[in-house]
């Protein structure tokens, strides 16, 4: 288990989403869900596939309207309403289909809704080139195809292409969905030092994962989802992992096994 | 993150041995940064081009293809189905269609009619000089209204493009009819007519040699600047000598194209009459009046600047493209895809609006069969210059090129004498052969 620092869970909330509520015609997807998430705090979200985990999540990167609910940035009540408001606020996502375009070359995606311009107000390529070489060097020294479109990169590159851009600017809120699914071990293992390192950084970061060993690794905090609804939220120091399996197979919380 | 399976697949100097394999050829493109598929079209240009004339000089005595005459009605036919080419590029990019580009055409030629030739000169007299600018602008914003209209329902309303547009053929050509009950205006405002070419329509020896000049002056700037951003920012630069061969190469090419222009003169009977009406004592025979660049050309000309400056350098062309590439990334990135589809359909009807103008300028007279047909060529053209019909993928000059193409087919098996159901086998056979040699060029690139 993670040999973290304990979080400091008595200041505000990074982000606070209270009594979330989705529905798509007539099935309730996210049923009146309340999650926190603090400074430096890896908060992660499980649940069976249709639990509702992705759909909560996007609510808060602006991708879907909630019916009701109300999300609080640093404590103050934030509207969310497209993407780019939740761009505002700082809150990055890493979404499990990368979201690239695949025609275009990294720097493009990079800075893709938030382009780089000339004085002139044209797009300024060699400008974004020149950043995401920088940024790249960083997060993945042995990127080099910055030329050619990102379908002719593998899975790990364009993830780094994907987490690059939620890196690149400033994100304080990130949002990984299931970041390492389709990655090999040893990428799995970049993206959890990525982790740890945005982590010391004061990042709050949302883990969407099917799996409960990444989890109980990364995480500080577990939040389990079943059909829609909440089953639980709980330390990961508090919990083993048939406690959690339990929650997310039955439903039920690991104080009420006991009784 | 390191990737560690392709670490070793991309040093970054190959081995010498690995470089030596390479041919001279792909150096060339190596170093120039040209593009494979525009040199093959230029390449099926070029063939096409001495195909025809071939065949004119083996069968029937004498070629007609190669001739400055035919090329320059060839640049004015290519003008027409070249503008809208350029928005159907946007539209196609981004996974749609429009297939009601002709009726459009048809309906603002026949708006843009009624306007100058019914309207504006009840107020404003017949002739006066600000007629053909109001009815031009007024059929450019007609355009992008329907086009507009259009894309709200595609957008907003979620209806395929495909039907909006089909729909949109049919409806706007009814239209045409009902609104001029059939009839043909004519003739058009004098100055109007001159959008459309001819002898009087076109700028002149003087005036081409201006146009080549100013052209000349922007590949050279092109490639200076991108030299300059290059070295700013310590990128790998082309070569000295691929860099001035670009310039050479687009200076000549355009020089050539003056030069064509310039060495086709007026006919007799046009030279006549301005010597006639200008009171000029000379013999006709001795007075060469060159046409220079037909003004319809010139439009395409800037039509295709401006297009190819608005993909590649604003970021309404970068969304374009995203769009195209993965729509929902686009939405994700916080961009609004659905007023961006309203923006792009606009602009193609725009364009048509623009297209109307040439076509009936050049014609002097506005029919409702205007345009019929011309969707089918303007899809050709835009897929045949590499618009992928997948999405994502495609240039306007590509474009441009590939409705140069379409129309020199079309023009050169007039010129040797098919009839005209022939004309639509091979024209229909050659779309689908591009198609289907695009898709094994991309499948060979993947």
């Amino acid at each position: 288990m993670s040999a973290n620092t304990p979080i400091d869970r008595t200041g505000t909330p990074l982000v606070e989403m209270r009594n979330m509520s989705i529905s798509f015609g007539g099935i309730q997807a996210v049923d009146d869900v309340s999650i926190d998430l603090y400074p430096g705090e890896v908060v992660g979200l499980l649940g069976h596939n249709g639990a509702g985990k992705s759909t909560l999540i996007k609510i808060l990167s602006g991708a879907y309207a909630a019916d009701s609910g109300e999300i609080y940035v640093n404590g103050e009540k934030a509207t969310i309403d497209n993407p780019r408001d939740a761009r505002t606020y700082n809150i990055e996502t890493i979404y499990q289909t990368l979201a690239l375009a695949d025609n275009l070359d990294a720097a493009s995606n990079l800075f893709l809704g938030r382009e780089l311009t000339t004085k002139f107000g044209m797009v300024d390529d060699a400008q974004m080139e020149a950043e995401c070489r920088k940024i790249m060097h960083r997060l993945n020294p042995n990127f080099r195809k910055f030329s050619e479109p990102v379908s002719a990169l593998s899975g790990g590159q364009r993830q780094s292409v994907a987490i690059a851009r939620a890196v690149y600017f400033d994100a304080k809120i990130l949002i990984m969905d299931e970041p390492t699914a389709a990655l090999g071990p040893q990428e799995t293992q970049m993206v959890a030092e990525l982790v740890q390192e945005l982590k010391r950084q004061g990042l709050g970061i949302f883990l969407i994962s099917h799996d409960i060993a990444d989890v109980m690794e990364l995480c500080d905090r577990v939040s389990v989802m079943k059909n829609g609804q909440l089953v639980g939220t709980e330390k990961v120091e508090d919990v083993t992992d048939d406690d959690i399996l339990g929650m997310i197979i039955l439903g039920k919380k690991p104080g009420a096994k006991a009784a | 993150m390191t990737d560690t399976t392709n670490a070793p697949a991309a040093p970054s100097n190959p081995p010498p041995s690995q470089a030596a394999r390479k041919g001279a050829w792909s150096r060339f493109l190596t170093a120039t940064e040209l593009d494979t598929r525009l040199i093959g079209m230029v390449a099926a240009l070029i063939l096409i081009w001495g195909g025809f004339h071939m065949y004119g000089v083996l069968v029937n005595g004498q070629g007609f293809f190669l001739t400055p005459r035919n090329l320059w009605n060839l640049s004015v036919q290519t003008a027409s189905i070249g503008i809208m080419a350029t928005g159907m590029v946007l539209v196609i990019i981004t996974r749609h269609i429009d297939l009601s580009v002709g009726s459009i055409l048809g309906f603002t030629a026949i708006l843009m009619g009624m306007m100058q030739v019914n309207i504006l000169p009840q107020y404003l007299g017949l002739g006066h000089p600000a007629i053909w600018i109001i009815t031009v602008v007024f059929g450019i914003i007609c355009g992008m209204m329907i086009g507009g209209f259009q894309g709200a329902l595609v957008a907003y309303g979620g209806i395929p493009a495909f039907i909006v547009t089909l729909g949109g053929l049919l409806v706007w050509r009814g239209c045409a009819f009902l609104v001029a009950r059939g009839e043909t205006i004519s003739p058009v405002d004098a100055t109007f007519s001159l959008l459309g070419g001819g002898p009087y329509g076109s700028v002149g020896a003087t005036g081409s040699w201006i146009v080549g000049l100013i052209i000349c002056a922007g590949i050279v700037f092109m490639i200076v600047n991108g030299r300059r951003q290059r070295t700013k920012f310590e990128f790998a630069k082309r070569p000295y000598w691929a860099d001035t061969f670009l310039a050479v190469l687009g200076c000549a090419a355009t020089v050539g194209a003056v030069l064509l222009v310039n060495s086709y003169y007026w006919p007799k009977g046009i030279v006549k009459q301005y010597i006639a009406a200008n009171d000029l004592n000379v013999e006709a025979e001795t007075l060469f009046i060159s046409h220079g660049f037909a003004i319809p050309v010139l439009v395409l000309v800037v039509v295709a600047v401006t297009m190819n400056f608005v993909m590649n350098n604003t970021r309404f062309g970068r969304y374009v493209f995203a769009i195209g590439g993965n729509p929902e990334a686009a939405a994700l990135a916080g961009i609004d895809t659905k007023w961006m589809t309203v923006k792009i359909f606009a602009i193609m009807g725009g364009l048509a609006g623009l297209s109307a103008v040439v076509a009936s300028a050049r014609l002097n007279s506005a029919t409702n069969a205007l345009g019929t047909l011309d969707e089918l060529y303007v899809i050709a053209a835009a897929v045949i210059g590499g618009t992928s019909l997948a999405g994502g993928v495609g240039t306007i000059f590509g474009a441009i090129l590939g409705a140069l193409v379409m129309q020199s087919l079309q023009s050169g098996m007039v010129l040797i004498g098919f009839d005209a159901g022939m004309q639509q086998v091979v024209v229909g056979s050659v779309l689908v052969l591009a198609v289907f040699l695009d898709i094994l060029y991309r499948r060979k690139s993947k």
